[in-house]
């Protein structure tokens, strides 16, 4: 049987931003221009109803990638196709309402995504307006009381402004805006990294339900590998802005491959207090503007050879598997 | 036996307002030995900062202390102000904030603020100081401390620049460190070298740490103890490993099972309903009662007050109901 057509292909995306001062300064001060390759030939596939998520530090390029995949940020190079639509070369203009309206973003901060001055009625009605997916008044409205009821909202809280509610309301507030334009795929950037833990539990949980209900596809980003674990089908770490490694989300847990993935896994703090083996990696995250030479990784690597201070390794696909490592196997 | 370094007993902190008076800080006693890790955890707004800047003397007016002592090594502090505050704090006590910024002069290099401090506080000549100022940086984990004291902060990285905060907080050799998010702002391959060292350098010199965090994590992973704050309060406190293992208050319990982690299992996490109250509406009774699945009659009308469970102590009516059991 040929496998189903995944529903988001992303292959060789890359995103090089200009870092360099105002060319008046660089003059005077006699710099050079200065790139800053924010991502870097990331490749990855996610099917129907899966969570694929990205992890990675701060800085790693994980909300470029996520803004090239919805269609905000322009790549450098490579492709985005999303059920077979080349999102960035298409210039049909219905092809690409069509696709805006099936993918939809939900941002870390539900405090500045929110417009304080509209009511929560009109922030959620909006898309529904745009897509001209209702007619008339009262159908928007029965349809922004079901989306309110979806996200555990009351309908009433429609008529309310953004700050007459807490952070997990306004997340559930920002979801149900997401899903008025009954969307198939969901960016998500750090969705609950803004909130309590408590609060952070509602919403995974949430998020979680309206996947089942409604068959969603996620991609789903975050720092917080715990987080990640309870999301993800799928799961992909980046460092200093290249894919390192992707793998089933219950394998990656199981068995990390790169090195880089086992730090990552060891520097969780052991909240059970189990007594996991754990090894400490010295070491910063280098200046992105001039990252190490070969494996971005190696001056912190504890298997680095002499060819990763000069190579840079490319990925490497088998059994479901990506890995860019000289010294692990895929 | 030697007393403890920090002694809290019925701290209250409140804000005046328009809307009458709020209790940020509503009857909070714990201690700190020396050599221990005092863990305060809880979600934003318990109370957490609140109660580490009234022991350091640093509320902001109109907040105010209310009520209650704070003594450090048996001396009240509470009630100092001005010149005798300040000597206090930077050479009895250090502190450590999240942002690393607010705690270093962005115009003085490093070496400089290190040095002065030291002096300021420790009979040193500038010599000393310096000797002194390249082994804390070392100590500390910085690479190539003697050429580094020359730089300025915004030379560091968000994770240096925290070492260099801890090198200042604890260069006039306090008795005790006020760590407020320490972490928070960083990534976690250096929050778990930060944790390290702050374990390490409170063994090593018997230092007394009051180490603030939303983060059980950092907590289980740091402290000794842990007070778990809700609304203002300590709504239980004791041994780490008692509190993380098997938590008393149903608070902490929901709190617990609400955290992923990579042991627990993939499925549901556990949900606490609604979200904490704020100042403006703390509930008659317990205040957690509105999302407490054990609620009672009782809870609605009475705060509870702590009582012992094994070896923590947990301010819940349920608790109250269970008889007192022996310290095993
Ligand atoms: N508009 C821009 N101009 C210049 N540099 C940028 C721009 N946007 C992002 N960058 C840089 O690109 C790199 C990747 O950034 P990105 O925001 O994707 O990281 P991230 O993985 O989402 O990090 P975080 O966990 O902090 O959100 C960083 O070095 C960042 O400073
Ligand atoms: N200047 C202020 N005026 C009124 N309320 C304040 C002020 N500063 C803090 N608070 C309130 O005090 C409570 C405790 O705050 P804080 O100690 O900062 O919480 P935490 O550190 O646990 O997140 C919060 O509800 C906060 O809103
Ligand atoms: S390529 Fe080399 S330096 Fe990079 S992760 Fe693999 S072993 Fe380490
Ligand atoms: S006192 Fe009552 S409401 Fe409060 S935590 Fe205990 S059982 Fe729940
Ligand atoms: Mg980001
Ligand atoms: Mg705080």
């Amino acid at each position: 049987m040929k496998p189903e057509r995944p529903l988001v292909d992303v292959q060789g995306l890359s995103r090089v931003f200009d870092a360099s001062k105002p060319w008046l300064n660089r003059m005077l001060e006699g710099e050079q221009r200065m790139l800053l390759k924010a991502v870097q030939d990331v490749s990855l596939q996610i099917g129907r109803r899966e969570t694929f998520a990205l992890v990675g530090e701060s800085g790693s390029g994980k909300s470029t990638v996520a803004k090239m995949v919805v269609g905000l940020l322009q790549p450098t190079a490579g492709r985005v196709t999303i059920d077979g639509v080349d999102m960035w070369k298409t210039t049909a203009s219905d092809e690409m309402t069509a696709l805006r309206r099936r993918i939809q973003m939900i941002f870390q901060d539900p405090y500045a995504s929110l417009n304080p001055r509209w009511r929560v009625g009109a922030i959620i009605a909006d898309p529904l307006n745009a897509f001209g997916l209702t007619k008339g008044r009262d159908e928007t409205e029965a349809k922004v009381a079901e989306l309110l009821r979806l996200v555990g909202l009351d309908p009433a809280d429609m008529h309310k402004y953004p700050h007459e509610f807490s952070g997990g309301q306004r997340q559930r507030i920002c979801i149900a805006r997401a899903l008025s334009s009954n969307p198939e795929f969901l960016v998500c950037d750090e969705p609950t990294s803004a909130l309590d833990v408590s609060v952070q539990a509602q919403i995974l949980n949430l998020m979680r339900d309206l996947q089942d209900q409604l068959g969603l596809t996620y991609l789903f980003i975050s720092h917080n590998l715990a987080v990640v674990r309870h999301m993800a089908t799928r799961i992909g770490v980046m460092y200093l802005g290249r894919l390192v490694e992707s793998q089933p989300s219950a394998e990656l847990f199981k068995a990390p491959r790169h090195p880089y993935t086992r730090m990552l896994l060891d520097a969780v703090p052991d909240l059970k207090m189990s007594g996991r083996q754990r090894r400490m990696i010295e070491g910063e995250i280098p200046n992105p503007i001039s990252p190490p030479a070969g494996c971005a990784f190696h001056p912190r690597c504890p298997l680095a050879l002499d060819r990763c201070r000069v190579d840079v390794p490319t990925p490497f696909a088998s059994g479901g598997r990506t890995l860019a490592c000289h010294a692990v196997e895929v | 036996m030697t007393g403890p370094v920090l002694s809290v007993r019925n701290l209250r902190v409140e804000f005046p307002t328009r809307h009458g008076t709020l209790r940020a800080v509503d009857d909070i006693s714990f201690d700190i030995a020396a050599g221990e890790v005092l863990g305060v955890v809880g979600e934003s707004g318990a109370g957490k900062s609140m109660t580490g800047t009234a022991v350091i003397g640093l509320l902001e007016p109109p907040g105010r202390i209310a009520g209650g002592e704070v003594r450090l090594k048996g001396q009240r502090i509470d009630n100092l102000a001005g010149e005798a505050l300040r000597r206090i704090r930077g050479r009895r006590i250090g502190m450590v904030f999240q942002d690393p910024l607010t705690s270093l002069n962005p115009l003085y290099r490093v070496g400089e603020q290190i040095i002065e401090t030291m002096r300021t506080h420790l009979p040193m000549s500038e010599a000393q100081a310096r000797r002194r100022a390249i082994e804390l940086l070392s100590e500390v984990g910085i690479q190539g401390a003697s050429d580094r004291l020359d730089s300025y902060p915004h030379q560091f990285s968000g994770g240096m620049r925290q070492r260099v905060v801890l090198a200042l907080a604890l260069c006039a050799e306090p008795e005790l460190i006020v760590a407020d998010e320490p972490t928070t702002a960083l990534d976690v391959s250096i929050q778990a070298q930060i944790i390290q060292l702050i374990k390490r350098l409170c063994r090593e010199r018997g230092t007394a740490v009051m180490l603030i965090t939303h983060d059980m994590g950092v907590i289980a992973e740091t402290a000794d103890r842990v007070a778990v704050m809700y609304a203002g309060r300590i709504a239980e406190i004791g041994q780490v490993a008692d509190v993380v293992q098997r938590p008393s208050h149903p608070y902490t319990k929901g709190l617990m099972g609400s955290i992923p982690t990579l042991e627990g299992s993939e499925t549901r996490l556990v949900q606490i309903p609604g979200s904490m109250p704020r100042l403006t509406a703390i509930p008659q009774g317990c205040a957690f009662n509105p999302r407490c699945p054990q609620a009672f009659a009782r809870c609605f009308l009475e705060q509870p007050a702590a009582v012992f469970v094994g070896r923590s102590e947990v301010a819940c009516w349920l608790a109250s109901a269970t008889p007192v059991q022996g310290t095993p």
